[in-house]
């Protein structure tokens, strides 16, 4: 047998460790990482009705919840699955989700973490925060808010500006998801039609998508199992996702922040025991005798020692944390980086997207509270220079910006940073703002060009 | 061995190790980050399963292996209702002192005393008064956060909840006013008398949970597993008969081969038929449950559908 089946009761008791030999004999599935995906549409788009059919097809909903929900729709009618990630009180009063909301569920072939974002117009910052960190944007399509007979057929602002914010965000992979086919007359015409227009959109925004997948969330088809859309022999929804490629963890020159140091490493025979620096690695890959620059007093050392959750290894590669002991002892505090030698150039003064997620507006030449990685350091905005139109990405002279306003600035530090493109790295590309007098976050910067200081 | 059963694509995952791996590292990761950044954490622990995988993920985060340090760099605090299960208690103390870890103990009880807490009935369940026991240990000890096991798949109002979650100086959870969770740049500033919360496994379900305890081999209170237990039947659980439990007028004694899924106040967590008796074993079963966690097991949530957000508004867990 090449796999054991978890679901056979019989079988249970010889489930052994992850490691064994039975999960790794079927080498046509390599193994996949947890795949995290936001959700994005607006009111009435299906959402939350699409989120309740994954739920409901991947049988995380059990019999408790059903019943309530039976309960709520009332004899004999159909349950209502948008009802299944209704979360707080005040949402329920509202009738709209007001936050992100995570939701889980798994196949045979992997776990997902749904993050779902707010379809209402003002919460642009519940969509950037769903994006951060995602696998992967789920952009819904309501065919039938459409025009469909129109020439060119005209997309709806919120499909264009879900997509764009994934694209800005760096989201890798952007599926859109064709809902409401069953509520059109000639589905396999409509399909085609939304299908070219956001092929056509893709092109011109520049980025290539992952899918794009007929569906009817209300009924299932694509969903989880195949549908009937003329015209389309495509994946369902599920199995597009289900086999996504985890995010090749970026190459290049090695780059770890330091977050935590501890322990007391050493054993090796380095002639010393020294403190252990932990970090997860966030570019390239970190390995025993590599030498090593510490961010910012230069220094620089080799790796004597790799240390992982369960014990020394040999090398750590992006995405991972490692545990490092140096060969020597230097000063090496939470927040300092350590990195290839001669790999960064550290600067005080960098353009960037800001995209301001505080009721207080964005205030030139106020200090904030910058977080960098680990490190904590003051900086401000020097200059607006334009605010972006979320629809379109297109940049026009602002010189403020306001809750949900997305923009472009100058921004300078007090201290030099190891900063990078957020296009070439989300680690050092990215900083959080934070107001100093509320604590609030504030706002996030994506790093577009260092300019020198 | 056995053949594969042949079984509906979309039930759930063979055992894979990448995602294990992952919940792992993103829970170390998150452990490593609040004892860097707070002064006085604490690691809420009360021998439940959810909190004995953080504790063994804190021995990982904290103790290089092969060459354990005395102590995590932080202590163990339980808020005792004084209706737990025995069990639960010896298990608590006996994990504690073998792992030698500092272990805090604050007693409803004692709350009881000082007349903060005053319940309704003398068989009022406890469970909801333990947030004002919490935060007067968060006040004496001067913690500035708590690390905890809750997970996001628990419960609706749960699926909401930060990794760092910012508690106002009484200790309530605003909802509305949660601070966006970017990537991993935590926002972790606090001012005087703010402190946090801090979910490490908030992305792990409950069967990621049962998988782990198999894979690492994590000892657990017996009562996880199952044995025979005194029960009666009510309002369709399994309500265990205990020194502060009793039957109703009507209702006949049985007893029966149960585990429980969630350990907790003894007035109110119940627990459900099974032959279980490993974690194997519960990892068959969690498959194929087609109940709850909290559902099955927990009577003070089936009062209201919102009964967790109100209590996570007062300061609850």
């Amino acid at each position: 047998m090449s796999t054991v089946s978890l679901l056979a009761t019989d079988a249970a008791s010889d489930l052994v460790c992850a490691s064994a030999p039975a999960a790794n004999d079927d080498s046509s599935r390599a193994a996949k990482k947890p795949l995290r995906f936001l959700t994005a549409g607006s009111v009435d788009d299906g959402k939350s009705t699409l989120i309740g059919r994954l739920l409901l097809d991947s049988r995380a909903i059990l019999a408790d919840q059903l019943d309530a929900l039976k309960a709520k729709a009332g004899g004999g009618q159909p349950i209502d699955l948008s009802l299944l990630t209704d979360g707080l009180e005040a949402e329920r009063e509202q009738g709209i989700t007001i936050d992100v909301a995570y939701r889980y569920f798994a196949t045979r072939e992997r776990k997902f973490i749904i993050a779902d974002a707010p379809g209402h117009e003002q919460y642009t910052r519940n969509m950037v925060t769903a994006a951060a960190g995602s696998d992967a944007a789920v952009v819904l399509v309501d065919v039938t808010k459409l025009d469909l007979g129109a020439k060119p057929l005209v997309l709806l602002p919120q499909t264009r500006r879900h997509a764009l914010l994934a694209q800005l965000l760096r989201v890798p992979h952007i599926v859109f998801a064709v809902n409401k086919l069953d509520a059109v007359a000639d589905p396999g015409a409509a399909f085609a039609r939304v299908r070219d227009a956001l092929a056509e959109f893709a092109v011109h925004a520049g980025f290539a998508p992952a899918g794009i997948v007929p569906i009817s969330a209300l009924r299932g088809d694509n969903v989880s199992r195949a549908g009937n859309i003329e015209g389309y022999d495509g994946p369902t929804l599920l199995a597009l996702l289900e086999q996504l490629p985890d995010e090749v963890a970026a190459v290049g020159t090695s780059l770890v922040p330091v977050q935590y140091i501890g322990g007391v490493g050493g054993e090796a025979g380095i002639g010393h025991r020294s403190r252990v620096l932990w970090g997860r690695v966030a570019r390239g890959a970190v390995a025993v005798g590599d030498t090593l620059a510490v961010f910012p007093s230069g220094e620089q050392a080799r790796v004597a020692e790799l240390h992982a959750a369960d014990g020394r290894v040999e090398r750590v590669a992006a995405g991972r944390s490692a545990g490092i002991v140096l060969d020597r002892q230097l000063d090496v505090s939470r927040g300092d980086w350590l990195a290839a030698p001669g790999s960064h150039a550290p600067t005080t003064s960098f353009r960037a997207t800001l995209a301001w997620l505080d009721t207080e507006p964005a205030i030139v030449g106020r200090r904030y509270w910058l977080r960098h990685g680990n490190r904590w350091l003051q900086g401000r905005i020097a200059a607006i220079e334009s605010r972006l139109d979320v629809d379109t990405l297109a940049a026009h002279e602002a010189h403020a910006l306001g809750v949900n306003d997305i923009g472009e600035v100058l921004f300078e530090t007090q201290q030099p940073v190891p900063i990078e493109r957020f296009a070439d790295d989300r680690v050092a590309g990215a900083l959080l703002v934070v107001d100093p007098a509320t604590n609030r976050t504030s706002g996030a910067l994506l790093v577009r060009e260092a300019l020198s200081s | 061995m056995n053949a594969p059963t042949p079984i509906d694509r979309l039930l759930l995952p063979e055992f894979d190790v990448a995602q294990l791996d992952a919940l792992e590292e993103e829970a170390i990761f998150i452990l490593r980050e609040t004892a860097a950044a707070f002064e006085r954490p604490a690691l809420l622990f009360s021998g439940g399963k959810d909190s004995c995988v953080v504790l063994h993920l804190a021995q990982k985060a904290f103790k290089l292996a092969g060459a354990p340090e005395a102590r995590l760099p932080f202590p163990l605090l339980h808020v005792d209702t004084g209706h737990n299960f025995p069990e639960v208690i010896e298990f608590r103390d006996r994990i504690v002192a073998e792992l030698g870890e500092q272990l805090i103990v604050a007693h409803l009880e004692d709350s009881m005393a000082r007349g903060t807490v005053r319940l309704a009935s003398p068989d009022e369940s406890r469970n909801g008064h333990q947030s004002v026991t919490l935060m007067e240990a968060v006040d004496a000890h001067r913690f500035d956060v708590l690390i905890g096991g809750a997970r996001r798949d628990e419960e609706k109002a749960r699926a909401k909840e930060r990794i760092l979650s910012h508690r106002d100086s009484f200790g309530q959870w605003q909802p509305k006013n949660q601070r966006p969770e970017l990537w991993t740049l935590f926002n972790t500033r606090l001012k005087p008398g703010e402190h946090m919360r801090s979910f490490p496994i908030s992305n792990w379900t409950e069967l990621d949970v049962w998988l782990y305890l198999q894979r690492e081999r994590i000892a657990l209170p017996s009562l996880y597993y199952s044995h025979p237990r005194e029960v009666v039947r009510r309002r369709g659980l399994l309500v265990p008969m205990t020194a502060v439990t009793s039957p109703a007028p009507g209702e006949t004694i049985e007893t029966v081969d149960v585990r429980f899924r969630t350990v907790g106040d003894m007035t109110c967590t119940c627990p459900v038929e099974s032959l279980a008796a490993n974690a194997a074993e519960v990892v068959g079963e969690t498959i194929s449950v087609t109940v709850s966690e909290r559902g099955a097991t927990r009577m003070d949530d089936r009062t209201s559908d919102a009964s967790m957000e109100r209590r996570k508004k007062e300061g609850y867990f």
